[in-house]
């Protein structure tokens, strides 16, 4: 027999943690939240820089502190089962879920799911870049991710390309940690980031930012050398005569973020072809019913303020549902 | 003189117009809030910043603790204030919010936690 579980949670990052507490608040009894890392918190562990919980706390916080406090909150609610190093690997129409852990394979049925899967990095521009594939390039959460846990510094002499939050944190970062931050690249004529990280992470460094530039080149056999830049026109066409040539071992990817949400797509959720987000009727709801989806796997969202408060509406709204459904 | 900045006190970004006479600001507007007018003194009169980053650990379930300080510090001493972490090392569980280094670099500032370590 199929083990049944009211509400189950996919990601135990700030939006599924928000949702659980939620749902907990609105009496629902049951939850399991499944995390695929070893702890809780999510992408907030990588994220070092402050910023966060300036609406939510009124408080300046670097993300692990964010995330902390909810880590302390939901680890205090008994009724809320946590389990890491939890991977999912199916769900279904029928709200079953596979999910694997060391050594083991479970699957649980649902009366109702929280997909909180967050995003992921958009990687597609690079397809349009000419030149070899050496190593060096890397999206900048990746960058995060190795300097931020692994302790590991990607290159000394970096290149950025897109102008997203997560690039010009990097930025920063690099320039702290004693690399070269050669420049930022932005095809449009302004930074896709807050305001605020292009004053504190960029002009606080003098880096250069080129805007309406691309790069049209990476040189390099097994690791990048040097790579092309060149200006462009109002229709992203390359203006004859403005290109240079830019040294570096690194090429950093910062062109914003994408909905994750392959276990929908699977299950058969609807979801918009341009957006990645789930095709819905209303805040945090899919075209299936008892399958609701909050945070950034619901739509990116610019700060985690935003993801906290629409998740709490989400958890709420899992709770209505299995109300009706008793 | 008139200097435009942007307010990075929270992620409104307001443009802040100024006039500043020798070298103090006299007059600020555009801010939406209380904390832009303080920004704006404190940027042009002696501009901080909050580091954050990253100390080794020793024997813990992490490698790096990420650390700030918890008050901001002189801009100019940031690149200083990385050299000083170089040489930190965790050894035991802290939980963020932690003092990990008390009035660090003597600028009445301590290093703190900002994550706990789990199990
Ligand atoms: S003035 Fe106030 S609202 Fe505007 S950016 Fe600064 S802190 Fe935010």
């Amino acid at each position: 027999m199929l083990r049944e579980r009211e509400l189950i949670i996919v990601g135990g990052g700030p939006a599924g943690m928000a949702a659980a507490i939620a749902a907990h608040e609105s009496g629902v009894r049951d939850i399991l939240v499944l995390e695929r890392d070893y702890c809780l918190g999510g992408i907030l562990n990588q994220c070092i820089h402050t910023g966060f919980g300036i609406r939510h706390f009124k408080e300046v916080l670097a993300g692990p502190e964010y995330a902390d406090r909810y880590v302390n909150q939901i680890q205090s609610i008994p009724e809320i089962e946590i389990s890491i190093k939890s991977f999912v690997v199916k769900l279904t129409r029928e709200k079953v879920l596979t999910y694997l852990k060391p050594g083991q394979m479970h699957e649980v049925k649902a009366k109702a799911i929280i997909m909180a899967t967050g995003c992921r990095e958009r990687t597609r521009e690079m397809i349009h870049i000419a030149g070899t594939r050496p190593s060096g390039i890397f999206s900048a959460g990746l960058a995060q991710r190795l300097m931020n846990i692994d302790a590991l510094l990607p290159g000394k002499e970096v290149l950025v390309v897109g102008s997203g939050d997560i690039g010009l944190i990097m930025a920063r970062r690099f320039t702290l940690e004693g690399a070269k931050v050669k420049g930022v690249v932005e095809i449009a004529k302004t930074t896709r980031g807050l305001v605020r990280n292009r004053v504190q992470c960029i002009e606080d460094f003098n880096i250069p930012i080129y805007f309406s530039h691309k790069i049209s080149k990476i040189y390099g056999r097994n690791r990048v050398e040097a790579v092309d830049v060149v200006q462009v026109d109002d229709t992203y066409k390359e203006i004859q005569g403005t290109l240079f040539k830019v040294p570096c071992d690194t090429i950093l990817i910062s062109v914003g973020l994408i909905p994750e949400n392959e276990l929908m797509e699977m299950a058969g959720v609807k979801l918009d072809k341009k957006t990645n987000s789930p095709v819905s009727d209303g805040l945090n709801k899919t075209s299936i019913p008892g399958i609701f989806s909050c945070g950034n796997s619901f739509k990116v969202y610019d700060i985690v303020d935003s993801v906290t408060r629409d998740s709490i509406l989400a958890g709420h709204l899992a709770a209505e549902y299995l109300k009706g459904a008793k | 003189m008139k200097k435009t900045i942007t307010c990075i006190e929270c992620p409104v970004g307001c443009t802040l117009e100024l006039d500043i006479e020798n070298c103090r600001v006299v007059k600020v507007s555009g801010n939406k809030c209380p904390k832009g007018h303080d920004y704006a003194i404190e940027e042009i009169e002696s501009p901080k910043r909050v580091l954050t980053s990253t100390v080794l650990t020793e024997n813990l379930p992490i490698i790096l603790l990420p650390v700030r300080t918890d008050k901001a510090i002189p801009k100019a001493k940031l690149m200083d204030a990385m050299r000083e972490l170089k040489p930190v090392r965790v050894k035991k569980r802290v939980r963020a919010g932690d003092v990990i280094v008390k009035n660090f670099m003597n600028l009445e500032v301590n290093l703190i936690a900002t994550r706990s370590i789990c199990d």
